[in-house]
Formats: C-alpha cells, structure tokens, sequence
C-alpha cells in the first residue's frame, strides 16, 4: 500500500471537514441538519467559476501565479464566491428557514430543507447542465516528498488555505464576543436572550461563516477534481458523518472527523477500489451511532 | 420615599392566548430596596417576573422601568434597559468557562470597561476567581448561582430580578445566598425576588407581595408579613385547589 | 378512446403503486413523527429483493430463483421490514435527525450495493424479465393494463384499510400520543423506542412491497429507478395530502403524480429533444419550490390532522428562535 493516500486522504479531509464545519454550527446554534449545506458548496463553486470567466473576459488571460494552476483571478472570485453563497444562506434563511423555525418545529425545517436542496441543485442543473467543467484544465506535474508521496503545488497552497481558514473560524469563535455569543446560543439559546445577545445577529453570523467556508470546499472540489451541480450533494453525508463524528458543535471536531473520513475513504479507495467510497462515510456514521453518538469532542444533550 | 425603579401596572401574561397566567398583578419597587414576591405554588410567580423580563408574552397592562416603559421590549434588550434577571435553573453556560460565563454577558459594555468590571466580580466573588477557567457546567450549586448573579450585575443593572435563587440549594448554601443578596443591596443595587422559602426571603426583604392565581393579593413590610393571618390564610386557603398547575411555568 | 383507458389504468397504476410509498411513508412520519429521507433505498430493497427471489435462473448473478410471485413480495416485506427495523435501533433513541441523516446513508448505500454489487443486483444494467402477474394478457394492452390497475388496486385497498384500522387500534393511539408527547415518550423509555421501531419497521415492508408491485410490473429495475428523487416525490406527494392521513396520502399520490406526468408531457412536447434533460431538471426545481411553498402556507396540507403545536419543554427555545426571525 502506498502512503499516497495520505495526502489524497488529507485533501478530501479538507473539503469535508469545512463543509462540516458548517453543517455543525447550523445544527448546534439554529438547531435542525442543513440537507442544502451540500448545494451552497455547488452555488458558490459555480458562483466562482462565473467570476473567473467574467474576469477572463475583461482583462484577457492572466499568467497563473508561478508554480500554481491559478492566477489572481481566482483568488478574487473565490472571495466575490464565498459573499455570493454566504448572501444565498442568508436569502434562504430569509425567505424559508426562519419562517419555519418561528413555528417551532425542527424537523419540518429539515424537511424544507432537502425540498431546498433538489430546487437548487436542479436549478444549477437547468443552467450550467449536468456536465463537468474545470478552474483550469492545466496538468500539473507532482512532485515527490519522499515516501512515495507526490504532491502538486496546488494540494500544497489548499492544504494551507484549509489550516489558515480552520484556525480562523476557532480564534473567531473562542476568542471574539461574536464566537461567546455562538457558543452561548448553542448552549441555552433561552439565557442567552436574557444575557443580551441578539439571536437574529447570531444567526446571520452562522449563515455567513457556514455559506463562506462551504463556497471555499466546494472551490477546493473544483481546482482538484471538477464542477458538477451534484458536486455538493455527494459531500452531504461525508459532511454529516464527520460532524457527528467529531462530535456536534465542535469546530475543531467537525474538521478533525473530516480528516479522518477523507484518509478512511482515501485508503478504502487504494484498498478495495473508488465505486466503494461513499460507503465509507456510513460505515463510520452507524458505528459512532452505536459506540459513541455523542461523538470525540461532544457533549452529552442536556 | 424615594422613586419607583421598576412599576409594573396590572400585568397579564401567558404562553398561550386565552390562557393567562399572570392576572392583573402590579408591583412597584423603589430604589436600593429588596422586594419579595410570594406565593402558593402555582400562583405563577415565576411567569410573573419572566413576563417582566421579557421571557413570557405580555396580554396586558405595563411595565415601567425608570419611567420608561419597556412592557414590549424583546429579552435581549432588557439588560440594555437595565433589568438583568437570574433565571432559577440552567442559569449558566455549562460548557463555557467562568470567565467566559462574565464574558458573553459584557455585550454591551464598553470595551475598555470590561477588565476593570471582571476584576470588581472577581473581587466581589472571590470564589469564582480559583474557578476562572473551570467549566461553569462543573461548579457546586451555590458557585453556579454565584456566577449567575456576577453574570447579571456585571452590567450595571439598574434592578437585578431573580427567580428562586434558593431552589434547589443545601441549606448551607441557602442562607449564603441570600447573605450575597443582603451584600449586594448594600452596595446599591435594587432587587426583586421571587421565592418559596418565604422565611428567608422576609428576613432580608424590604417589602414584600403575595401573588394568587395571578393577582397581586396582598402587600406589607417584609419583617411583619412573617406573622400576617392574611398571608397564612392566602397560603393556606388556597394550597388544596389549583395548587399544581402551571407552577414551573 | 380505448387509448385513452389504457392510458388511464397504466396511470393510474404508477400513482396507485406511488401512493403505497406514501402510505409506508405516512405511518413512520405522519403518525410516529420518524423523518426518513432515504425511503427510495427501502423501495429499492424490495424491487432487488422480490426480482431476485422469482426471475428464472441467471449465470451472471445470484440466483434468480424462479419462486412464485408472491414468495418474491413476501420477501420483499420480510427485507424491508428489517432493514427499516435495523436503521431504527441504531438512531431512535438519538436525536431525530439522526435518523434522516442516516436513513439519507441508507439511501445512499443501497444505491452503490445497486450499482456495483454485479454479482448480486446485475449493476448499472439492472435485472431483466422479471415475471408480470398478467404476462400472458400482454398482447392486449388494455386488458393487461386493466388487470396490473386490478392488482395494485387490490393491494393499495388492502394496505389502506389495515393502515386505517392500525392508527385506530391502541397500537396507533400509542404512536400518536408518543408523536405529540416527547415528555411521555421519554418517561416510557425503552418501550417507546420499541413502539416507534415497530412503525418504522412496518412502514418500510410497505415501501419494499411497493417497490416489488413496480419491479412486477415493468418487469425491469436498474439502480436509476431509485434515485433521492423519488424521495423527494414521495414526500411532496406526503405533503400535499397532508401528513396523518392515509385518504390524504393516497389523494396526494394520484395529485402529485398527475402533476408530474403531465408536466412532463408538456416539457416534451414544448422543448426540444436535446433541452429537455434541462426542462426536466427545471421541472425538479418547480415541485422542490411548491414543497417549500406548501409548508410554509398550508403545513397540514389537503387532509393533514398534524396539530402544530410546539413540543413540551421546546417553549422556550422555540420563543427564543422566534423573536430571531422577527427581524
């Protein structure tokens, strides 16, 4: 076996695990499982993929940065991407979500939520049809670290996007009052009210973190794999099972569970073969449902 | 006799419409003092000050605070408004530490204030100051409601409103709780209190009020009402009816 | 004319074998409250299941077993009703939507069994010549179609009345009360998880059995028949009836399904052959907004009996989510 899957492993882990990120602090704070989390991915993905172009079209071709695959026109609609699907949660939340929560019950939430996902994935379907597309259709050559491990320059800079990104939203959360006041809604959303913190402003800040990271995974997909509307809705139960797995509302537990599905899935991928990888996610969800359901980092519901 | 902090006229209240809990009760307390409100159980004590803090939708009647009527105002805005309330259970954030329990609440204090006010809680509470990076979710019921009480004062309130801060407390940590309450008037800051253990409560209360299914039905001197025949017979005459419903509500 | 009845009784069967699902779908969600978003896996269990026990013999695969088609439906139910039953004890003493979330797997992990197990479900191609009750009549299509309507007719009646006949027995009174009550479904504990993985269980033999009546039917399945899109249709179809009622369930079916076959003629008659993958997708968009525009506006749906009212011990929380949205 070669540890190739290390870094195959790590990637997806990346992607899932911002993706989780999301999907556990809207589970945690608003309190139902986002079945569009996965459609924000593919709407920022192709929000971006529009920018790009639009960009293109301006100023004509732009060099890559040295040895990536990219230029600066993807990191400028990257950020356009990630305001555009952090704008979409809001809308969504706006015009669906919370009128539904406002009549207190957290499944029918659930429900509006997987009727949202198959509208906007449909619709993505209807406008870009069902056919993959790329950032950039460059090959780029990997270079070996030793260990039989190759990487490319853009696994690389992703990589380090994931860490920066990761150990901003924690900061964010553990050292803001905006990250006390998440917290604190997670915890007892009634004291929290009597404490003085605004729920409404709570909210939109989750939507916003959970709308940007997910367009930053869904960018990630696209550099390393490609486009597809479905894109999002295959990461969906990666990103629930390492949500559950690290344990719900812990950021650092959403990321380091999906770390551990992308490296399972990674090997399980060298192992028996890629058509069994999306059974890797299941398999880890029902056993952390039977041994554990609170998960690594969890705490037991009071 | 000096100002009214809090003047609640007439107060009706439920959770759902056409149930009211609270009836018609009005209160009034003035500045720097400890107002008790008793009560059989049921009488819907706790609605009362919760619909005060915001907490249960009010039908009917006003809510003045500093002359300001604040009887729509959303629970977010109350500490804002300067009503900081103590709820009787799950008062803390379990899994946040202390300080971050003080923290959350600084929202609205300038940023500078904030380590200058943590510091006087600490000093204040020097039991929390061991604790500051403990989970509060680990601490003894009598630190818990310590923390929940530095957590409403640390906001300057104009009148701190508290539900049952005995409940469910050894009897040790009872009369150190009110103790801390005696502490804190002392130091100017008027309180409201609702509680069953009338003994205690009277002991360090100024004036108190007896609330029966909803209404205001008695008002006198604390340090008297303890031997008042009006409140034994409110009290007792209506214990056997309607005695269990909507007692936690 | 004669056309036109044809056309009417295949119809009509596609909505009678759909309002099956719905009935399984009713019993977990409209009268247990369970959310299931991966009930195209249990209609896939049954269809692979019943094909497998009663296709003639075939070198590529296991079996099939050439048994008759009853044993296959028998089969399917049995499946069904277990796979539904294992699902339920892993995530009912959870959170509830540890159960969508799984079931979502469910789902997912049935669809990937389908496509690559060959050995077992034939793959992407599907399994063929599976036998029709009315084979023989085949050459009549109206006859044959009068007669599959028959069946499925017969098997949804029957379904119907034992699912009213349920909800009424003390059985369905407990399940009710378990839905409305969290605090009584808490207190009674290991009992009521029992109560709740019966019904969940039993709404899943129902689904298999629909999707064995389907695979009976057309005679061919292929791992595309069950995509979450056929979940998706089954609960708008739930939805639109209004969930706990098994009338509203099966009106909701023949509603649904009507709606979405005639757009579908008319997409195909209005777009090109090569826009109508997109008209079709555009399709799935518009019953996705009329779901979310029907919960929104009219939540218990045409014939719903669910009262709306917030969970015990939920007040505050909910209160606390309310005042959000205000602004």
């Amino acid at each position: 076996m070669s540890l190739q899957f290390v870094v195959d492993g790590l990637l997806t882990g990346s992607m899932i695990g911002l993706g989780a990120i999301g999907v556990t602090l809207t589970y945690s704070i608003l309190r139902f499982s986002n079945f569009a989390h996965g459609d924000f991915m593919a709407w920022g993905t192709y929000a971006t993929l529009a920018v790009v172009s639009a960009i293109g079209a301006t100023f004509g071709k732009v060099a890559p940065i040295a040895p990536l695959s990219f230029g600066w026109p993807l990191l400028v609609a990257l950020v356009v991407g990630m305001a555009f699907t952090a704008l979409l949660a809001l809308l969504l939340d706006r015009v669906l979500f919370s009128r539904l929560r406002s009549q207190g019950q957290a499944i029918i939430v659930v429900m509006a939520s997987f009727g949202a996902s198959m509208a906007l994935r449909s619709l993505l379907e209807f406008t870009f049809s069902s056919r993959p597309t790329y950032f950039s259709r460059a090959i780029q050559i990997a270079m070996p670290v030793g260990f039989g491990i190759r990487i490319t320059p853009d696994q690389i800079a992703l990589l380090l996007l994931t860490a920066v990104l990761v150990l901003g939203v924690h900061l964010l959360m553990t050292r803001t009052q905006t990250g006390r006041a998440m917290q604190a809604l997670s915890q007892n959303a009634a004291l929290a009210r009597i404490v003085g913190i605004d729920v409404a402003s709570v909210v939109r800040v989750t939507w916003i973190i959970g709308g940007a990271l997910a367009c930053v995974a869904g960018v990630m997909i696209g550099i390393l794999v490609q486009i597809r509307p479905f894109m999002g809705f295959d990461m969906l139960l990666p990103m629930f099972a390492a949500a559950i797995l690290g344990g719900i509302g812990s950021i650092p537990g959403a990321v380091l569970g999906g770390l551990i599905i992308g490296l399972a899935e990674a090997g399980a991928v060298q192992l028996i073969g890629a058509e069994w990888r999306a059974a890797v996610s299941f398999i880890i969800l029902m056993a952390v449902l039977f041994v554990r359901p609170i998960g690594l980092f969890g705490v037991r519901e009071r | 006799m000096s100002e009214a902090v809090l003047d609640v006229r007439d107060l009706e209240a439920g959770y759902e419409p056409g149930v009211p809990i609270v009836r018609g009760a009005s209160i009034t307390v003035r500045k720097g003092e400890i107002v008790v409100v008793l009560g059989p159980n049921g009488a819907g004590k706790s609605s009362f000050i919760k619909a005060i803090s915001g907490l249960v939708p009010i039908t009917g009647g006003t809510v003045f605070l500093d002359g300001k009527d604040i009887t729509a105002a959303p629970a977010h805005t109350m500490v804002r408004l300067g009503l900081a309330f103590v709820p009787q259970t799950e008062n803390i954030f379990p899994l946040m530490s202390v300080e971050d329990n003080l923290r959350v609440a600084c929202g609205i204090l300038e940023r500078r204030e904030i380590p200058a006010r943590m510091d006087e809680m600490y000093a204040a509470f020097p039991d929390l100051v061991r604790q500051r990076r403990t989970a509060a979710g680990n601490l003894s019921g009598g630190q818990r409601q310590m923390l929940a009480v530095a957590r409403a004062l640390i906001v300057h309130p104009k009148v701190l409103v508290l539900d049952e801060p005995s409940a469910g407390l050894s009897p040790k940590f009872v009369s150190m709780v009110f103790e801390m309450l005696a502490g804190i008037r002392k130091s100017g800051v008027t309180i409201l209190l609702v509680e069953q253990n009338a003994k205690a409560a009277l002991a360090i209360g100024d004036r108190a009020y007896v609330l029966v299914e909803g209404k205001d039905r008695h008002e006198g001197v604390a340090s008297e009402l303890w031997n008042d025949p009006v409140v034994a017979e409110l009290y007792l005459g209506q214990r056997p009816s309607r005695a269990s419903k909507g007692g936690a509500a | 004319m004669i056309d036109l009845i044809g056309y009417g009784a295949f119809f009509l069967t596609t909505a009678l074998i759909f309002s099956l699902v719905t009935l399984g779908l009713n019993l977990q969600w409209g009268l247990t409250g369970l959310f299931n978003v991966g009930l195209a896996g249990f209609v896939a269990i049954g269809a692979y299941t019943s094909a497998l026990l009663t296709t003639p013999d075939d070198a590529a695969r296991l079996g099939g077993f050439g048994l008759p088609i009853l044993v296959g439906w028998a089969g399917a139910m049995v499946v069904g009703g277990i796979a539904a039953a294992l699902t339920g004890m892993a995530t009912l003493r959870l959170r509830s939507d540890y159960l969508a979330i799984t079931t979502f797997g469910v789902a997912v992990v049935v669809q990937l069994v389908a496509l690559n197990a060959q050995k077992l479900t034939g793959g992407p191609f599907g399994i063929g010549f599976i036998p029709r009750p009315f084979g023989s009549l085949a050459e009549t299509p109206l006859l044959f179609n009068l007669s599959n309507l028959a069946v499925v007719g017969a098997v949804t009646l029957i379904a119907y009345l034992a699912l009213e006949h349920l909800s009424r027995s003390p059985w369905g009174r407990v399940l009710k009360a378990l839905r409305e009550d969290e605090r009584a479904a808490i207190s009674l504990g290991k009992s009521a998880r029992f109560y709740r993985v019966q019904a969940f269980a039993v709404g899943g033999a129902i689904m298999a059995l629909a999707g064995a009546l389907q695979a009976h039917f057309t005679g061919f399945i292929a791992p595309d028949n069950y995509l979450p899109i056929l979940t998706f249709q089954v609960w708008v179809m739930l939805i639109v009836g209004g969930s706990g009622s098994n009338l509203g369930a099966v009106i909701g079916s023949i509603l649904v399904w009507g709606i979405w076959a005639g757009s579908g003629t008319l997409t195909s008659v209005l777009f090109a052959p090569e826009q109508q993958a997109r008209a079709a997708s555009l399709q799935i968009v518009a019953i996705g907004v009329m779901l979310c525009v029907i919960l929104l506006i009219r939540p218990n749906g045409l014939f719903g009996d669910r009262p709306r009212r917030p969970r015990f011990g939920k007040r505050e929380k909910a209160a606390a989510i309310k005042s959000s949205s205000g602004s």
